[in-house]
């Protein structure tokens, strides 16, 4: 496993950030820490980058302590910061090509450039870039050193469309190179297209872990829903189609089973049986969002 | 070495690009060595004002560098998390540190070689003997003054050591006997000025490099301290976010 955080907890003062998290994310994954801001997601990953010191629990990067062994990790971790961390007057080039320097073996700057689609800006003052092209610098400077491993804190804040698809294909293509990428966001979107794993994370602890399916499947009560004319025999329904079913508004229904094939074959042939006009069908799974919502509105009751 | 060359190349190629920085470690030395050199208007107490003004901004320039250029710089790169983000890289505190000192030097030495020209232009000739004393001044100086700007870049917030490296700039100009000297300046001044680190670094580059000159042995001391005490403060109290 690259990646170890168990029972991990960060405190600033009397403030818990981080309360008793416990993850893994292995190599040839895409795993993202999911949650709204001030969740604990920025403390958790710069413990692992070697910034914050845990008050409690444990922590591995690549069998090595974070903190403790942090100067052996650097050449084989890249990290992009939330913000910040390049001078305001640097040129792209220029930067790609002072770190590259600091690596034992690193990628080449000029090749980098073409792949983050900054060889038009490479001698535009990073001041003067787009948040967008800023963001995809910042990227390119975690890539530099050949990682194993990849923190990335909001890799797609203030990003263009055009810009995310860049970042989601170069992300992609670094799982397939068997790179560990652990990414921070409260994007959930991005979430469902990327994650291979994701840990949902509010006030500091893990509500949910898993797949993105997973996470559906586990928290959903799958069920059909359509419309059609108002006042229908619900309970002539439920015997045909052998599942509850329900008028749940004026002409909207609710069958109380997962959205199969049989089902909808069901339903559609005993509506046209009745001559009844479907206005609408829908098989309604949750969508991680919905999960999102649901998970930190409970935690917050 | 890759590694420290390689954020040496960066820190000249932005130290170059930054036009406050370049004024005042090239222009305002330059400025004052030509300005009061033909108008002798400061009581330098020699007959010819460029044999007190050449070798002052030389004292002058390892400040402006040492303090003001380097403090500023690095209290912007803290501020920027620039400090924070080399932090993640292979180069490490040792190197970082290495390449400010090795860019600090290279930037004086640049410095050193336009206003001895310039001033020799001026008809300035210094005795070749006093120069291995003031180069050993203007490398305990750099020590002393790079850990004051260090000091202050590590500590304080970026803008506040934008004005304090100033403030600090202006006073030492004026009270640290290398544009006035320190006989001319209220006694209680003086004996200040003595303790702090301008005075100590221009005695001993114009006591050196004036014919017939010395440097006064209290110099070496105030010196010698701060050379040690700005340093070690730097990196006790530095803080790195």
């Amino acid at each position: 496993m690259s990646v170890i955080a168990d029972q991990l907890s960060i405190q600033y003062g009397q403030t818990v950030a981080v309360d008793q998290v416990s993850f893994e994310a292995q190599a040839g994954q895409i795993t993202v820490l999911l949650g709204p801001n001030g969740a604990g997601k920025t403390s958790t990953i710069e413990h692992l980058e070697g910034y914050r010191a845990a008050s409690s629990g444990s922590s591995s990067v690549l069998g090595l302590d974070p903190i403790a062994d942090h100067h052996k990790l650097t050449a084989q971790v890249g990290i992009m910061l939330q913000q910040g961390g390049i001078p305001t007057a640097i040129r792209p080039r220029e930067l790609l090509q002072q770190y590259a320097g600091f690596f034992p073996a690193s990628l080449d700057p000029e090749e980098l450039l073409a792949r983050v689609g900054l060889t038009s800006r490479s001698k535009t003052p990073y001041r003067r870039l787009s948040g967008g092209e800023q963001q995809r610098l910042s990227l390119a400077l975690a890539l530099i050193g050949k990682p194993k491993v990849v923190f990335l804190d909001e890799p797609t804040a203030g990003v263009d469309l055009e810009g995310r698809d860049l970042i989601r294909s170069l992300l992609l293509a670094l799982r397939q190179e068997g790179v560990c990428v652990l990414i921070t966001t409260h994007d959930l979107a991005e979430t469902e297209r990327l994650a291979d794993k994701v840990i949902i994370i509010d006030h500091g602890k893990v509500i949910a872990q898993g797949s993105p399916a997973e996470l559906m499947s586990a928290t959903s009560s799958d069920h059909l829903l359509f419309g059609a004319t108002p006042n229908l025999d619900c309970a002539a329904l439920s015997a045909a189609v052998g599942s509850q079913a329900s008028e749940t508004s004026h002409g909207e229904y609710r069958v109380e089973a997962p959205p199969s094939p049989a089902l909808v074959a069901a339903v559609t042939s005993w509506l046209a049986a009745q001559n009844i006009q479907l206005t609408d069908l829908r098989a309604e799974r949750q969508r991680l969002d919905d999960v999102f919502r649901r998970l930190t509105d409970s935690t917050d009751a | 070495m890759k590694a420290i060359s390689s954020q040496i190349r960066t820190e000249l190629a932005l130290s170059a690009r930054q036009g406050e920085q370049l004024l005042v470690s090239l222009g305002i030395p330059l400025l004052i060595l030509v300005f009061f050199s033909s108008i002798d208007l400061l009581p330098t107490g020699t007959d010819e004002p460029i044999d007190f003004l050449a070798p002052g901004v030389l004292a002058l320039a390892v400040m402006s560098t040492a303090m003001v250029s380097l403090g500023i710089g690095t209290g912007f790169e803290r501020t920027y998390g620039v400090l924070k983000r080399l932090g993640a890289s292979p180069l490490g505190r040792g190197r970082w540190v290495m390449a400010k000192i090795a860019t600090v030097l290279v930037i004086e030495v640049i410095q050193w070689i336009v206003l001895i020209s310039a001033s020799m232009l001026l008809g300035w000739s210094p005795p070749l003997s006093g120069w291995v004393c003031a180069i050993a001044g203007a490398l305990l100086g750099t020590a002393a003054f790079s850990g004051l700007g260090l000091l202050m870049a590590g500590t304080l917030p970026g803008l506040a050591t934008l004005a304090a490296a100033n403030g600090l700039y202006l006073i030492l100009l004026l009270t640290g006997g290398m544009i006035v000297p320190l006989s001319e300046l209220p006694a209680p001044l003086a004996a200040v000025a003595k303790l702090l680190p301008a005075a100590p670094l221009a005695e001993i580059i114009i006591g050196s490099l004036t014919v017939g000159g010395s440097v006064a042995s209290w110099a070496w001391v105030s010196l010698t301290c701060w050379a040690v005490i700005a340093p070690l403060g730097a990196a006790l109290l530095f803080r790195w976010e």
